[in-house]
């Protein structure tokens, strides 16, 4: 979807602002959030690309005022809601009324550090790739009301295909409950004229990674 | 109270934020639900603040500085070479490293969301999951460079990663001169987590807190 987190290449969000001996979490609860997202999504309760597709979904004022950690609990709660695991009376009461939704697993001390490797997107391929290492290709130009991770900067511009990652599960469609659909995914780089026109800094390259559906030859 | 509620609640009593207020009634129903067990909880959060952090990632490219065929395998598959390292913790699959040299600087972003190497650097920083840097990286990266008081030769390509997918990317900065000769431990001192993510530079030998 077109939405205010597609943010590559907006202008009058000001200067970068480091902060030094920053602490991992800012708040206790920051850290019960993201402990609690790694949770639920140990348990399968919901794909990462429905975590960022459930943020993305946010409207536009709040996803820019809420900081980070609390555009995650904001997501988190509406994936709990969407998919039947808690209910709106639960959140307002605060406390389980109803019996739980069975998960797949449960994330405990034992298998906790386990539990917090990636897991692999690798999957077997439906065909051999279309694209290899060389060739020039253009990015479709399309725009999905749904999760995609083709930004709009680089939509419809020329570029060349440089590593080949293997087929993974692809996003367009893990979080529109199709299914992983797996789709090979390319490193394409793009000259930074193609993308920001004539005036843009000759020396830059910028690459993004696509999922085969995202590309033609060109 | 229980046991689990210590101290990451109980010091505000009244003052407790909406916020807090509303991730603790989250955790409450989760848990009394059985989705999710407090002490695991704990046990996340507490790798996150003391166990996962960029010193593993400035172990990699110190041993890389040191070790030519593992940085040619680093360069290769970065997953599969950093598991050889038994100081590590495990890595994921689809983890990237990209070097630096004279002719050419890499710098990674996320423009979509927060797409960061979070077993070899730990949690990203918030500038870099903020608005200006995932705007202006991919469409002004000299300009975000000089923000954080770097400054490239003119002519030096600059590489910009778009993390769009699950791949992670990993940058291999430049060793600094003046280091022949020194052990991992001491080169990973000059190893900084910006210089991991491009936005840095290794530390120069001089520069290090003595």
């Amino acid at each position: 979807m077109n939405g205010v987190h597609d943010m590559g290449g907006m202008d009058g969000f000001g200067k970068v602002e480091a902060e030094p001996n920053e602490p991992p979490f800012h708040a206790a609860w920051e850290g019960r959030v993201l402990a609690m997202q790694r949770a639920m999504g140990h348990a399968g309760a919901w794909h990462i690309d429905d975590s960022r597709f459930a943020q993305e979904a946010l409207p536009p004022q709040v996803y820019l005022a809420a900081s980070y950690y609390w555009r995650w609990a904001l997501a988190m709660e509406n994936n709990l809601l969407a998919r039947g695991y808690v209910t709106r009376a639960e959140l307002a009461a605060g406390h389980a009324l109803q019996p739980a939704k069975p998960v797949k697993t449960r994330l405990t001390l034992d298998v906790v550090n386990e539990g917090l490797v990636r897991s692999s997107f690798f999957r077997p391929p439906q065909a051999s790739a279309r694209f290899k290492p060389g060739d020039r290709v253009r990015t479709r130009n399309f725009h999905p009301q749904t999760h995609t991770r083709l930004p709009r900067y680089a939509r419809d511009k020329l570029g060349v295909v440089e590593l080949l990652h293997g087929c993974h599960a692809y996003p367009d469609s893990v979080a529109t409950g199709q299914g992983d659909d797996p789709q090979w995914l390319y490193t394409v780089v793009f000259d930074s004229r193609e993308i920001w026109g004539a005036d843009a800094d000759p020396t830059l390259k910028i690459s993004i990674d696509a999922f085969e559906p995202y590309l033609e030859a060109a | 109270m229980t046991d689990h509620d210590h101290d990451h609640h109980a010091d505000h009593g009244s003052d407790l934020s909406e916020t807090q207020l509303r991730v603790r009634a989250l955790e409450t129903i989760l848990t009394e639900k059985g989705y999710v067990d407090p002490a695991t909880l704990d046990a996340i959060v507490e790798t996150y603040e003391t166990k996962i952090g960029p010193r593993n990632g400035a172990l990699v490219i110190a041993r890389a500085w040191s070790d030519p065929a593992f940085k040619q395998a680093l360069l290769e598959d970065a997953t599969k070479a950093v598991a050889t390292l038994g100081h590590v913790s495990r890595v994921g699959d689809h983890l990237v490293a990209v070097e630096n040299t004279p002719r050419r600087h890499n710098m990674i972003v996320c423009t979509l969301c927060s797409c960061y190497p979070w077993e070899v650097l730990g949690l990203p920083p918030v500038w870099y999951k903020s608005a200006p840097y995932r705007s202006r990286a991919v469409k002004d990266p000299r300009g975000v460079l000089a923000e954080f008081e770097v400054e490239l030769p003119k002519d030096t390509e600059i590489r910009v990663w778009d993390s769009t997918a699950e791949t992670r990317f990993l940058v291999l900065p430049m060793r600094p001169e003046g280091t022949e000769g020194w052990s991992e431990e001491r080169l990973a001192d000059l190893v900084t987590r910006d210089s991991m993510i491009g936005t840095g530079l290794a530390r120069k030998p001089g520069e290090l807190a003595q």
